[in-house]
C-alpha cells in the first residue's frame, strides 16, 4: 500500500513537469522542467532498489544533460526570450496518433500476464554492474566506447573547421 | 508507524545539518576567510564587532535579514526566487553522506548509503542548475555571463573530479563514504600516502597525484579563486548573483561555503583517513611539537613587528598542543580529529584563494582537458595495474 502511494506521487512528479516541457511557451522553462521529471524517474529507480542507476541518473541527466541543453539555449542568438509555439497545424493528426498509441499500450498492458518471481531482486550494486560490463557485455561496451570516441573526434574536427 | 518515526528522524537530522551548515560553514567560514585574507594582505580583517570581530558575521546576517527583497523588472520571478533555494539545498544534501566520527560503535553519519560518493557528486552537480537559473532569470548581462561561465567550467571539471572520486572508490573497493574510511583504518594508513598491502608506502605518489587532481577540480567546482571566473568581481561585478539582495544573497553564500566545506570534507574522507586519528610513534609526536615551538620562537624573534606572525603563531601553538597530547597517549574524540583535518584543508583552500591570481578562460579549460584529465586517467590505470599485480 505504501509502495503504491509512493509510486503515484512519483508518477505525478514525473508526468506533470513533462507536460510543461511540451506545452511551455518559454524554452528555458521547458528545459528546466526536465529536472523534476528526471528526479521523479530517479525516485522510481530507488523504489526498484536500483540505487546505483538512480545516482547515475541524477549525475548524468540532471547534472550534465540539462546543463548542456540550457547552455546551448542560452548561447543561441534569439534562443531565449522568444515566445515559443510548440504546435503546428498538424495537431489533429498528432492527437489521433497519440490516442491510437495510448490505446495499443493499454491493450498490451492489460493483456500481458505479469509473472511475479519469488525472492529478492538481484543486487544492482556497482560490483555487479562492473562485472557484467567486463564479461557478458564486453563487446557492446567496447563498441559504445568506440562510437563515443568517434563522436568526440568529430566534435573536435567540427569545432576546428573554422581555422 | 515506522514511517512516521523515520520522518521525524529525517526532520531532526535536517535541522542538525542545517544548523551545522549555517553556524560552522557560513558563519565561522566567512569569518575565517576574512581574517585569513586580512592576514595574507597584511591588514587586520574584521575587528570591531565582538572580541576580535568574532560577531561580525552575525551582525552581517542580521543586516541581510532586514534588507528588502528586490526583484528586477522583467525578471522571471518564479525562477529568480527558486534559484537560491536550489543552491542552498544542494549544498545541504551533500552533507547527508559525510561521516563526522564515531560515538561508541556508532558512526555519526545521517545515512550510510551504498552509493555514498556517487550520491555526493550527483548532489554537487545540481548546484550549477541553480547558478545557471539565477544567471538567466535575473535578466542581466553580467549575471548571464557568470551563469554561462559556471556551466562551461562545471562540465569541464566534473570529469577530473569524478576521476579523483573513482580512484578512492577503486582503492577502497566500495562507494560508501563510511566504507572508504574503514578501509583506511583497516590498512593502517591514509590513502594519500599508503595503498593497501602489499604495496603500502610505495603507493604514495599515486595517492598524492589523485588527491591533487581532486583538490584542483574541487576548487574549480565550487568557483573559488583561482577558478572564480563565474563571479569575477573585476569584470562581471559579482557574476550570477549580482541582482540578489538580502537573505537570497545570503542563501547563495551559504550554498557556496557549504559546498566548499563539503568538498573539503570529502577530500578528508577519501585521502586523509576521515575521522581516524593518525598513528605516529610517541617520540615523533614530541618531535612535531618541538618543531612547532622552535618555528614559533624563530618567527617571534625575527619578525616581531610584522602582522603576518599572528596566524602562524596560533597554528604553531595548536600543533604543539595536539602533538603533546598525542605523545603522552591522550586520545582526542574522533569528531575532533575530523574537524581538525577539515579546517586544515579549508585553511589551505583559503590560503590558495588569497595567494593566486585568477586564470584566464582558455587557461582554465586547458588545465582541465590537457593536464588534469590525462593525469587522472593515467593515474587510475597505473593504480589499477599495480593493485591487480599486487594481488587484489
Amino acid at each position: 500500500m505504501g509502495e503504491l502511494g509512493v509510486f503515484i506521487i512519483l508518477a505525478l512528479v514525473t508526468l506533470i513537469p513533462a507536460v510543461v516541457v511540451v506545452t511551455s511557451h518559454n524554452i528555458v522553462r521547458a528545459a528546466l522542467s526536465l529536472v523534476p521529471s528526471f528526479l521523479g524517474v530517479t525516485g522510481l529507480y530507488i523504489l526498484l532498489q536500483a540505487e546505483f542507476v538512480a545516482g547515475i541518473q541524477v549525475l548524468i541527466y540532471v547534472g550534465a544533460i540539462t546543463v548542456l541543453l540550457l547552455f546551448v539555449i542560452m548561447l543561441t542568438e534569439g534562443g531565449t526570450g522568444v515566445r515559443l509555439r510548440q504546435v503546428n497545424e498538424q495537431v489533429p493528426l498528432g492527437a489521433m496518433a497519440a490516442v491510437w498509441l495510448a490505446f495499443v499500450i493499454i491493450v498490451i498492458l492489460t493483456r500481458t500476464v505479469w509473472p511475479i518471481g519469488a525472492g529478492s531482486p538481484p543486487p544492482y550494486n556497482a560490483v555487479a554492474i562492473g562485472n557484467a560490463f567486463m564479461t557478458d557485455y564486453v563487446l557492446i561496451f567496447e563498441a559504445t566506447s568506440l562510437v563515443l570516441l568517434v563522436s568526440l573526434i568529430g566534435a573536435i574536427v567540427t569545432a576546428r573547421g573554422e581555422e | 508507524m515506522s514511517w512516521a518515526l523515520e520522518l521525524l528522524k529525517a526532520i531532526g537530522l535536517t535541522l542538525v545539518i542545517f544548523t551545522f551548515l549555517a553556524v560552522v560553514t557560513a558563519m565561522i567560514g566567512v569569518y575565517a576567510e576574512r581574517k585569513i585574507a586580512g592576514w595574507i594582505q597584511a591588514r587586520l580583517g574584521p575587528k570591531h564587532v565582538g572580541p576580535q570581530g568574532l560577531l561580525q558575521t552575525i551582525a552581517d546576517t542580521v543586516k541581510l535579514l532586514q534588507k528588502e527583497h528586490i526583484t528586477p523588472r522583467r525578471a522571471d520571478v518564479l525562477m529568480f526566487n527558486a534559484a537560491p533555494v536550489v543552491v542552498a539545498v544542494a549544498a545541504l544534501l551533500d552533507w547527508v553522506v559525510i561521516p563526522f566520527g564515531t560515538l561508541g560503535s556508532r558512526v555519526l553519519v545521517v545515512r550510510d548509503i551504498n552509493i555514498g560518493v556517487l550520491y555526493f557528486s550527483a548532489m554537487a552537480s545540481i548546484t550549477v542548475l541553480g547558478i545557471l537559473t539565477a544567471g538567466w532569470s535575473s535578466n542581466n548581462k553580467y549575471a548571464l555571463l557568470g551563469g554561462l561561465r559556471s556551466a562551461a567550467q562545471l562540465i569541464s571539471y566534473e570529469l577530473p573530479l569524478a576521476l579523483g572520486i573513482i580512484w578512492a572508490a577503486m582503492v577502497a573497493g566500495t562507494l560508501s563514504t563510511v566504507g572508504i574510511v574503514e578501509a583506511q583504518i583497516q590498512q593502517g594508513g591514509w590513502f594519500l600516502f599508503t595503498l593497501p598491502p602489499p604495496i603500502g608506502r610505495l603507493g604514495a605518489p599515486f595517492g598524492i597525484l589523485a588527491a591533487v587532481t581532486f583538490l584542483v577540480a574541487a576548487t574549480a567546482e565550487v568557483n573559488r579563486v583561482p577558478f572564480d571566473l563565474p563571479e569575477a568581481e573585476s569584470e562581471l561585478v559579482a557574476g550570477y548573483f549580482v541582482e540578489y539582495t538580502g537573505m537570497r544573497f545570503a542563501l547563495f553564500q551559504l550554498g557556496e561555503y557549504g559546498e566548499m566545506f563539503g568538498m573539503a570534507a570529502l577530500a578528508v574522507i577519501m585521502f586523509l583517513g576521515g575521522w581516524a586519528e593518525p598513528h605516529l610513534a610517541p617520540y615523533l609526536w614530541v618531535a612535531v611539537a618541538l618543531g612547532a615551538v622552535v618555528l614559533a620562537a624563530v618567527i617571534l624573534l625575527t619578525a616581531r613587528h610584522s602582522l603576518i606572525i599572528r596566524p602562524v603563531l596560533i597554528l604553531a601553538v595548536l600543533t604543539a598542543a595536539v602533538s603533546l597530547l598525542m605523545s603522552v597517549g591522550i586520545h582526542l574524540p574522533s569528531i575532533v580529529w575530523f574537524l581538525l583535518k577539515l579546517f586544515t584543508l579549508v585553511f589551505f583552500l583559503m590560503w590558495v584563494r588569497w595567494t593566486y591570481p585568477r586564470l584566464r578562460l582558455d587557461q582554465l579549460l586547458n588545465l582541465s582537458w590537457k593536464v588534469l584529465l590525462p593525469l587522472g586517467l593515467l593515474n587510475l590505470l597505473a593504480t589499477g595495474l599495480i593493485l591487480t599485480l599486487g594481488g587484489r
